[in-house]
């Protein structure tokens, strides 16, 4: 199945939706992140349909929340509907979701076979954000919020968060 | 009597989660190490979104319900958790075998009902939570061979903390009320049938571990109906403090 990165979100709600950023990583937006699985206007206003990273990541209710301020600001009323399936994947955070989170200090996540040699295999994938050398290591299987594992460059000894493959 | 049974199931599924995370809660701040702390507390905060999806799911199963309501204000005997995961923390071997021997058993559900259930929310609910219980498992088995293969000092608590949880183990396999209703509606697995498999897993890794697989052939049970152990009391005080003494608050 092929999901598309922007499904069904009408052209004219993008400026707002671009408002709205991830609140545990703020230089992503809810559309960088991929969250956003729907958001059409109504007889009253806007629906949207809001899929979480996480079961447990806090992060939904701030983003719901944050959401319905934004539409509140252009005097637009927005319901929030969270749906579970089809299940987020980090494949739908966008390329230049990506290049912002490197330049925050995350590393994006590898592919799913990289993901897996890196975070299982003890293999040396994950390239530095600072250094960008792959010469890495894991330090600790989570990380400082559930999307994340801890990393350490053996090269330039900074530690970084790497934000794992989830699919 | 169908919503009434999909509701009881849901609470099974949820009760596991919001217990066994409720007891990895209690180790914020308190790990032995930075790294496991924040590990324990992330693997807490992933059970808790499973259990809110489940009561989510189960308050619209009974009118005038919310899942605050589910979680908060039931009485000790209508949780239906298994005995297993509401075992005090008492040191890091027991927290790391009680996990591995939860998680052995989610996994294996989470696999199935993503696979096969009947219940599209369920299925849905399942198919976010089976790589989380696969991540879970994966750090609770690496540490369950640490601790066992580790000093002599981690092998013999690791032991202790086996021997003392093992009889909690075969709860998981015998069926509650709503388990079978589950199960017969096609919406649930037949747990019987996962029993050969997980003492496989389990026993495979005990072996790796160094730790012989315990001789005892008393089991406990009576958690799914209910009938908890003394320190549940306890564990509720705690989790319910908030809702108890201010009713009906909101964050």
């Amino acid at each position: 199945m092929t999901i598309k990165l922007h499904p069904n979100i009408e052209a004219d709600l993008l400026p707002i939706l671009e408002t709205v950023p991830d609140p545990e990583i703020p230089v992503l937006t809810v559309l960088d992140l991929g969250v956003i699985r729907e958001a059409v206007r109504t007889a009253d206003g806007v629906h949207i349909k809001l899929t979480p990273t996480y079961t447990g990541c806090p992060a939904m209710d701030v983003i719901g929340d944050d959401l319905k301020s934004a539409f509140a600001s252009q005097g637009i009323t927005a319901t929030i509907e969270l749906i579970l399936a089809p299940a987020w994947s980090t494949d739908w955070i966008s390329e230049a979701g990506r290049e912002k989170m490197r330049e925050y200090g995350i590393a994006p996540p590898l592919s799913e076979s990289a993901d897996k040699a890196a975070l299982l295999g003890d293999q040396r994938l994950v390239p530095c954000t600072i250094c960008k050398s792959t010469n890495t290591k894991m330090i600790s299987q989570f990380g400082s919020t559930a999307c994340k594992a801890l990393f350490q460059c053996m090269d330039c000894q900074e530690p970084f968060d790497y934000f794992k493959c989830l699919k | 009597m169908e919503h009434q049974s999909l509701y009881q199931y849901l609470l099974s599924l949820g009760d596991n989660a919001l217990i066994l995370g409720q007891r990895l809660g209690e180790l914020c701040g308190h790990g032995p190490s930075l790294e496991t702390d924040i590990a324990c507390t992330n693997i807490a905060l992933d059970l808790l979104g499973q259990t809110r999806s489940c009561f989510q799911y189960a308050s619209k199963q009974l009118d005038g319900k919310t899942e605050d309501d589910v979680a908060f204000l039931r009485k000790e005997n209508e949780y239906t958790n298994v005995l297993l995961v509401e075992q005090p923390n008492n040191d890091f071997a027991f927290v790391i075998t009680r996990q591995y021997f939860f998680d052995v058993y989610q996994l294996m559900l989470m696999e199935w009902l993503s696979a096969n259930s009947a219940d599209e929310t369920i299925k849905a609910i399942a198919n976010k939570a089976v790589k989380e219980a696969r991540y879970h498992r994966r750090f609770s088995s690496d540490w369950m061979l640490r601790l066992g293969d580790g000093t002599e000092e981690s092998h013999q608590r690791l032991l202790d903390a086996v021997e003392a949880l093992w009889p909690y183990t075969q709860e998981f396999f015998v069926p509650s009320e709503a388990e079978a209703w589950a199960a017969s509606a096609g919406i649930g697995p037949d747990l019987t049938s996962f029993k050969a498999a997980y003492y496989n897993d389990v026993e495979a890794l005990l072996e790796q571990a160094t730790v012989p697989v315990p001789e005892n052939p008393y089991f406990q049970k009576g958690g799914k109906q209910g009938r908890h152990t003394e320190h549940m009391g306890y564990l509720l005080a705690d989790l319910q403090y908030m809702q108890r003494t201010y009713p009906n608050m909101t964050w």
